[in-house]
């Protein structure tokens, strides 16, 4: 497809969208959908049917993630910007009835909550806005456009030069810069060179990637298509989880859709370059996360880890020159390049530029998806967007990071929020979970849970991390039954230290990190397990 | 004798075995076939068993072991047969949080089995998982395929009573 016509696309679609005079929109991310919004979009379009609509008066659509999940199902309703919660089919004939007049008061969600208005969408901008199974949706919100800019105006390394620009750091959770990446990747000697888009979203308690893909999969697939021109890549993988089967789905429908209108495959924008993406199914190992792992498990092997150097960018697929970058990173490369890297470079903080999509959940009012500029403080996520703690209890600890994060206690809310602060809490940023716990979650058991997690998940090839978790396991085990001594607590921080330091990937590396930051926080919780006084 | 040096036939006439066919002739019969392979195993047939491993070791032309080594490696495949229900229990961080570990208590209780089990009369498998990102609903649990979320103890009892078609 060609500029041109992309251009024709939209504005035929944004005519055509101003003409009808409501759209209601139904979430159909997996959250609501397995609130049965299927049946809820049946309802609305038996129900506008009823009362008189015709397509051009009222048209009823799926939409990715609305955001406030736990609220569920959502229900949108433009232009009049009127957010319905909790809807049930059987208030089908009451919203249609109220699309003429005011909205429906009993689910009626204030769309001008904190939770909504202190968000600022970037990599969320068209979530619960367009239809993720149409491709003109996408292109009617400026979809591709970045795509052909880059293709017919720009070098491959314009390209870099902005991203680098930008200062977008990977969003898997290390935050290593973007574009010193795809320098390296376009550097490299060999060929045909690689895209890897990682959606193995393993940490439990984190569904950012999910509602990406499930919401705007061509975003990805454009972000994707922007770095293989910029690196002088061809193929393109997605390995993303099979616990996502909505997301496998939608990302199938896009690449099809992509490739027949040639924004994908051969010669894509009618130039002379080739870019095609495959799919590849993760099989429930948190280990596949690991880039290293993740490349061995697309060639079809065991997911374990290897030794870098050499870095994916030298030698990764197949010993191919790789690229390998989160689903979100990948969602943020085509606003950066249709707005400038300078844009993106304002928002946030000195070092951690753009926003970061978090899903909160836990003992928390408003659960679902959001996304905020770096350096927003922790205390804002969870009392101004999060709504506090439900049932009247206290905050005692917001999770970060999943397994290979740690626990903040309240005393650090007021810190902002980006990639180094959260280190310095002995926290990382992670892919951006955040469980929000109160006063009855005991910090003994949650490490020990976090410790299960890493024993049960670590791959078995290095030694620190194979018989390090299991220890550090048995060990928290002796608090959780109050059999502890002293001495156990003394061995198990050095074992924190000696797996931490001697682990063969990220994944031993940092599976001390729950434990530690709970002892240095909530170290009386620990002592107070001991089985004698003083644990003597 | 090789696994690999053995004829590629399907270990039976069933046709499912097309399938899987199918899936690895696409992707060229090679290594990089395999995982995706094992998937379409599991989806035709429910488990994986060791002539069917065989089949693929010889198709691929990859060593047994190293096959039994990937469908034993990843959690999402199995190779026990499974029963004819399946509830799976969400046990992510924030469904912990809000009280997996009872869920699979109460399972016990009504009906003994534990998760990664199968009850005798192989009506019901119970499974744990580690996140369905619905995290906003926490706890979650799918039964047969059906995600529930926040689900309490009484709702999850109630539920596997319908779909064992147990009286009350």
């Amino acid at each position: 497809m060609l500029a041109e016509e992309l251009k024709n696309i939209a504005v035929h679609e944004r005519e055509a969208k101003a003409a009808v005079g409501a759209c209601v929109n139904v979430c159909g991310a997996a959250g609501c959908q397995s609130l049965q919004s299927d049946a809820l979009a049946k309802a609305l379009v038996e129900a506008a049917a009823a009362q008189g609509y015709g397509p051009e008066s009222c048209v009823v659509r799926k939409v990715g993630c609305l955001g406030l999940c736990g609220a569920g199902p959502l229900v949108s309703v433009e232009p009049a910007g009127i957010i319905y919660q909790r809807v049930q089919p059987s208030d089908a004939p009451d919203i249609v009835n109220a699309l003429q007049g005011p909205p429906v008061k009993r689910i009626n969600l204030d769309s001008k909550l904190p939770f909504f208005a202190r968000q600022q969408r970037i990599v969320l901008e068209n979530s619960g806005r367009i239809d993720p199974e149409r491709l003109e949706d996408y292109i009617a919100a400026d979809g591709y456009l970045a795509l052909t800019t880059v293709l017919s105006e720009m070098t491959p390394s314009d390209v870099i030069a902005e991203i680098e620009k930008s200062g977008l750091r990977g969003r898997g959770g290390a935050g290593y810069p973007t574009g010193l990446k795809w320098g390296t990747v376009a550097k490299a000697i060999g060929s045909p060179k690689m895209v890897v888009c990682n959606a193995d979203e393993g940490d439990p308690g984190a569904f950012m990637d999910r509602a990406v893909l499930e919401s705007d999969p061509h975003r990805v697939l454009e972000g994707m298509a922007i770095a293989a021109y910029a690196v002088g890549a061809s193929e393109g993988y997605i390995y993303v989880r099979a616990e996502y089967p909505l997301a496998v789905a939608r990302l199938k429908t896009a690449i099809r859709l992509a490739e027949r209108q040639e924004l994908l495959g051969n010669g894509i924008c009618g130039t002379q370059f080739n870019f095609r993406i495959a799919i590849r199914l993760g099989a429930g190992a948190f280990v596949c996360g690991e880039e290293t792992a993740l490349m061995a498990s697309i060639e079809g092997k065991r997911g374990t880890p290897r030794p870098r150097p050499p870095y994916p960018a030298e030698s990764g697929l197949w010993g191919h020159p790789t690229l390998i970058n989160n689903v979100e990173t990948f969602a943020n490369i085509a606003p950066i390049i249709r707005r400038g890297g300078a844009w993106f470079a304002g928002i946030g903080t000195e070092r951690s530029k753009g926003t970061k999509v978090f899903a909160l959940a836990g003992r928390i009012t408003n659960t679902g998806l959001i996304e905020v500029p770096m350096g927003i403080t922790l205390r804002d996520i969870v009392f101004e967007i999060g709504g506090g703690v439900p049932e009247g209890r206290h905050l005692k600890a917001v999770q970060t990071g999943g397994p290979s994060g740690g626990c903040i206690p309240e005393s650090f809310l007021d810190t902002p929020v980006d990639y180094e602060t959260l280190t310095k809490l002995g926290s990382i940023m992670g892919s951006g979970g955040m469980i929000v716990m109160d006063e009855t979650s005991s910090m003994v058991d949650v490490a020990r849970y976090f410790m299960e997690f890493c024993m049960t998940e670590s791959c078995g090839k290095c030694i620190p991390c194979r018989a390090g978790t299991a220890q550090m396991y048995n060990l928290l085990g002796r608090f959780v039954d109050r059999t502890a001594t002293r001495a156990d607590l003394a061995q198990l921080e050095q074992l924190c230290d000696l797996v931490r330091n001697t682990s063969l990937c990220g994944l031993g590396q940092s599976a001390p990190n729950p434990v530690s930051s709970t002892l240095r926080y909530f170290r009386p919780e620990y002592e107070a397990t001991f089985a004698t006084e003083g644990g003597e | 004798m090789f696994a690999y040096l053995q004829k590629c036939e399907p270990p039976s006439n069933d046709k499912r075995w097309k399938i899987i066919a199918a899936t690895m002739r696409k992707l060229g019969n090679e290594r990089q076939a395999l995982i995706e392979a094992l998937h379409s195993y599991q989806q035709a047939f429910g488990y994986l068993d060791k002539p069917g491993l065989t089949y693929i070791a010889a198709s691929l032309k990859i060593p047994l072991s190293q096959v039994y080594g990937a469908a034993t490696f990843y959690n999402h495949f199995t190779m026990k047969p499974q029963g004819e229900h399946a509830c799976v229990v969400c046990t992510g961080t924030a469904c912990y949080i809000k009280g997996a570990a009872d869920l699979l208590k109460s399972i016990f209780n009504a009906e003994g089995v534990k998760p990664g089990e199968t009850t005798p009369d192989g009506r019901l498998s119970i499974l744990t998982a580690r996140c369905f990102g619905a995290c906003g609903l926490a706890p979650v649990v799918v039964v047969d395929g059906d995600v529930v979320g926040r689900i309490t103890t009484d709702v999850l009892e109630q539920r596997l009573r319908k779909v064992l078609g147990h009286a009350g």
